[in-house]
């Protein structure tokens, strides 16, 4: 559904991805793992179309995304560090999202899980950041979207309401979507991913599925699979 | 596009600064007026805030303003909203709730105290110079990454219009004393919108001594239909092309 | 009863009084030769069909009223008038109607004539085939008075004339001057208004001429001036207003002359001094929302300013006497830029022209020192 095909960028000498292709389909929970710096959020953005690549090409549903912006209805995203215009409150930045998207389906399952309501009046600049990253993980549910993008989506969150959000992800996974994340808490991954794409330096080094990726390593754990990965790499 | 202005210009106007900025104006605006019985020389105070405070003002707000937006304008991006359609509005929420500001800061006064042509000249001047400035700072901002170096961009932008570019044109001047000079003087006011507003405030306020020099050439232009239209799209082209520009530089800009 | 008044003219007796019915008389050169009186009732015209002197008058005690002048003859080498008074005394010219006239009403070689209450106006296009309205040559102790005259060369022109009061004129958009003085001494003119002329009023190599209460207007242009006084001396000036002139005042080689309790006002430039003037006394005058105040082309100024209230005066008063305490120089730097480089009026009221200002203020280099008005009033002075 979402297919990346020789995408090269770079940013300055930097070349920040390196001939990457990847296929995402329905249905896959893909963890994207790499060190800092390794491309990950750079992919990420071009998937968004947030980062124009020099070269190669992104499709969604076989449409390249190339000056289009409809198929980012399908998608909902959670950036790394949320951040709003400082003026306004939770209510208005939700107003503000729900008149962009102009969608009926809303799901407010985290909405209600994170409390935001009791904090809807709240300006954005007076929030913590983890609250902030709960109105980020809010947002990216609340269109019901087809395609989840979630960049470190636990950070910043307390260990109760990383829990609400793992279980919303898994929740999700089951209704047969798309679910992309970047983590460096490879522990919190282990019991939600099905496949695992292994980029560094801007190269994408591996895309396995879970069970492959047990079976070459010798190991169960993600932590531990990687960790061997790295060694050997 | 109106849903992302009205947000653009909610959170601007609940702004500190451009309230800040909006009463500052007033408070300039009925001062100047108020300390002197004479309103002529109210205008040409005002005349002075319109043309050096406003684009100074409008182009580093801009500026700072966008560069705080970064991670509003990255969240939007990844939202079903076309490129093009989010920077514009973006201009127009800055450019309309400045030009807001300017109009009750300076607008409601001059309509109070001097609700004539001359005044009438002064405000809409004030308000292209909003529309200019703001657009040449988002344009600026969109050009460099670096937030400072932005700024810098900008600050130095006002003052090439507000004072290098006379400075060269009064050495020009000089240095071509001998030569008939008005047809290319009006050439060069075209292309600094500052000075082109400025001689249309100038044609209310000193009339009488802009007719008694340059003369003919100058006062047919300026004076007639033709002048003035020509004028207004000038005006209307130095709004509307820093933003075309920084609209294509935005559209391939990586977030 | 006469169908023509050529007819009734000669058949007049001295002191018969001539009326003339409504209609239109064609009647080349009417002359006057007696003491009669020429009453138009019902506005009659007399018309020169473009070709010819409608009315001469060689005779004393002569009164001409009531009558519609029309369409006197032109000529590019001839002085043809509507009116002509020819060396006589105590004629009377009143309100009378003059359209399409060349010279409207010509005096020569008159004494004590009365031209009073006469409308003028005729379709000048340039100076070269228009002509002046009322025109006064040689003449003495002559009295013009509430006249309107627009569309000639001159509205009022004076050559050779002495002890004479023009009063209560309208004199507008006449292509030269509205009024042009030339060679003639002790002359008053009061309230006048001369407006939107092509190059204002000219008052030049005369002497003892008084200037009370008049207005001059919406003259503009690059060589038009509310007043231009050239080789002038020994005049007053009171009383006058300067209104909406490129310059208010150009002063080129006068001297000796009292200005006092005029208004400058919205001129480009209230006054011009060149270097050749010398003893004028300027004081006690309101300059307000001029471009510029005063302007001279050399370094030396020979005339006094003392007592004037000027708007752009930024000093303080601390005894609180209404006098500036520190003096008020008239001269601006930028003043002298325009005037040795006209274009950078462009600039004008830009950042960098204050700038350029400000700074000569603080340290004047280039502006005449002596230039000054050392007792600025702190408060316009009412009239």
């Amino acid at each position: 559904m979402l297919i990346a095909s020789n995408v090269t960028k770079t940013f300055g000498k930097l070349k920040a991805l390196d001939n990457v292709s990847v296929t995402c389909n329905k249905g896959q929970t893909i963890a994207l793992i790499g060190p800092n710096g390794s491309g990950k959020t750079t992919l990420i953005k071009t998937m968004l179309g947030m980062v124009v690549p020099d070269s190669g090409f992104i499709t969604f549903d076989q449409h390249n995304i190339l000056h289009s912006w409809h198929y980012r209805e399908r998608i909902g995203y959670m950036p790394q560090i949320g951040r709003y215009p400082d003026n306004m409150t939770i209510a208005q930045v939700m107003d503000m999202m729900k008149d962009i998207r102009k969608s009926n389906v809303l799901d407010e399952d985290l909405v209600k899980e994170f409390k935001l309501p009791a904090l809807a009046q709240k300006k954005m600049r007076t929030l913590s950041g983890g609250t902030r990253q709960k109105v980020s993980a809010s947002l990216a549910f609340l269109f019901n979207p087809d395609v989840l993008i979630l960049d470190e989506p636990t950070a910043g969150l307390d260990p109760l309401s990383s829990e609400i959000l793992k279980q919303k992800i898994i929740a999700e996974k089951e209704k047969g979507k798309l679910i992309l994340i970047t983590s460096h808490i490879l522990s919190e991954l282990d019991d939600l991913v099905t496949e695992v794409i292994y980029m560094q330096d801007g190269k994408l080094q591996f895309h396995k599925s879970i069970e492959q990726l047990q079976q070459d390593t010798g190991q169960v754990k993600l932590t531990q699979a990687i960790a061997h990965v790295m060694k050997t790499h | 596009m109106r849903t992302i202005v009205k947000y653009v210009m909610l959170d601007l106007l609940k702004n500190r600064i451009v309230m800040g900025y909006t009463l500052l104006l007033l408070v300039i605006s009925f001062g100047m007026f108020s300390i002197d019985a004479n309103s002529t020389k109210g205008v040409l105070s005002l005349m002075n805030i319109a043309l050096i405070f406003v684009p100074l003002i409008s182009i580093i707000f801009s500026t700072i303003y966008v560069y705080n937006s970064a991670e509003f304008i990255e969240l939007l991006v990844a939202q079903p909203l076309k490129r093009k359609a989010l920077w514009l509005s973006i201009y127009c929420g800055l450019a309309l709730s400045l030009s807001l500001a300017f109009l009750i800061g300076v607008g409601l006064p001059v309509l109070i105290y001097e609700s004539s042509a001359t005044g009438l000249v002064l405000v809409i001047s004030g308000l292209f110079q909003t529309l200019i400035f703001t657009g040449i700072a988002l344009l600026a901002s969109v050009k460099t990454r670096d937030k400072a170096r932005g700024i810098g961009v900008s600050i130095l932008t006002w003052f090439a219009f507000t004072l290098i570019y006379d400075a060269i044109v009064m050495l020009l001047l000089f240095q071509f004393s001998d030569y008939p000079l008005e047809k290319p003087m009006i050439a060069l006011t075209m292309l600094n919108p500052v000075d082109l507003s400025r001689i249309l405030i100038l044609l209310k306020l000193d009339i009488s001594a802009m007719m008694g020099y340059t003369g003919a050439v100058f006062s047919d232009f300026f004076g007639g239909k033709l002048g003035m239209l020509v004028s207004a799209i000038v005006l209307l082209l130095w709004a509307m092309v820093p933003v075309w520009f920084s609209v294509k530089q935005f559209q391939r800009k990586d977030l | 009863m006469y169908s023509l008044v050529k007819k009734a003219v000669q058949a007049a007796a001295v002191g018969d009084t001539i009326y003339i019915y409504p209609g239109v008389y064609k009647e080349q050169h009417i002359a006057i030769a007696k003491t009669i009186h020429l009453k138009g009732i019902g506005l009659p015209v007399l018309d020169g069909e473009k070709k010819y002197e409608i009315l001469t008058i060689r005779a004393n005690n002569v009164t001409v009223e009531g009558i519609c002048f029309r369409y006197s003859g032109r000529s590019s080498y001839m002085d043809i008038a509507a009116v002509r008074i020819a060396e006589s005394r105590n004629v009377v010219i009143r309100n009378n109607v003059f359209e399409y006239a060349f010279f409207g009403i010509y005096s020569q070689h008159a004494t004590a004539c009365v031209i009073e209450g006469n409308r003028l106006s005729s379709d000048a296009k340039d100076e070269i085939s228009s002509a002046n309205g009322i025109h006064c040559w040689k003449s003495d102790s002559m009295f013009i008075n509430g006249n309107t005259i627009t569309g000639h060369r001159d509205g009022i022109y004076f050559e050779f004339v002495t002890n004479s009061h023009i009063k209560n004129n309208y004199s507008y958009q006449n292509v030269r001057y509205g009024l042009h003085f030339m060679f003639s001494n002790s002359d008053t003119y009061t309230s006048n208004t001369f407006r939107n002329n092509g190059a204002g009023v000219a008052v030049m190599y005369s002497n003892h001429i008084n200037m009370y209460k008049n207005t001059f207007a919406d003259n503009w242009g690059s060589a038009a001036y509310g007043i231009l006084l050239k080789d002038i001396s020994d005049g007053t000036i009171e009383g006058n207003k300067f209104q909406n002139n490129s310059v208010g005042v150009m002063m080129e080689g006068s001297s000796r002359l009292q200005m006092q309790k005029n208004t400058f006002a919205q001129n480009g430039w209230a006054m011009k001094i060149q270097a050749n003037c010398m003893d004028n006394v300027i004081t006690q005058n309101n300059f307000t929302g001029n471009s510029f105040d005063v302007a001279t082309n050399g370094e030396l100024v020979l005339s006094r300013f003392e007592k004037n209230y000027w708007d752009k005066y930024e000093g303080y008063d601390l005894n609180r006497n209404g006098i500036g305490d520190v003096p008020y120089r008239p001269v601006s730097l930028y003043a002298m830029i325009t005037e040795r480089n006209p274009s950078s009026m462009m600039l004008y009221r830009s950042f960098i022209s204050s700038l350029i200002d400000k700074m000569e203020k603080v340290m004047p280099a280039l502006t005449p020192v002596e230039l000054k008005d050392d007792n600025p009033l702190m408060k316009p002075l009412k009239f």
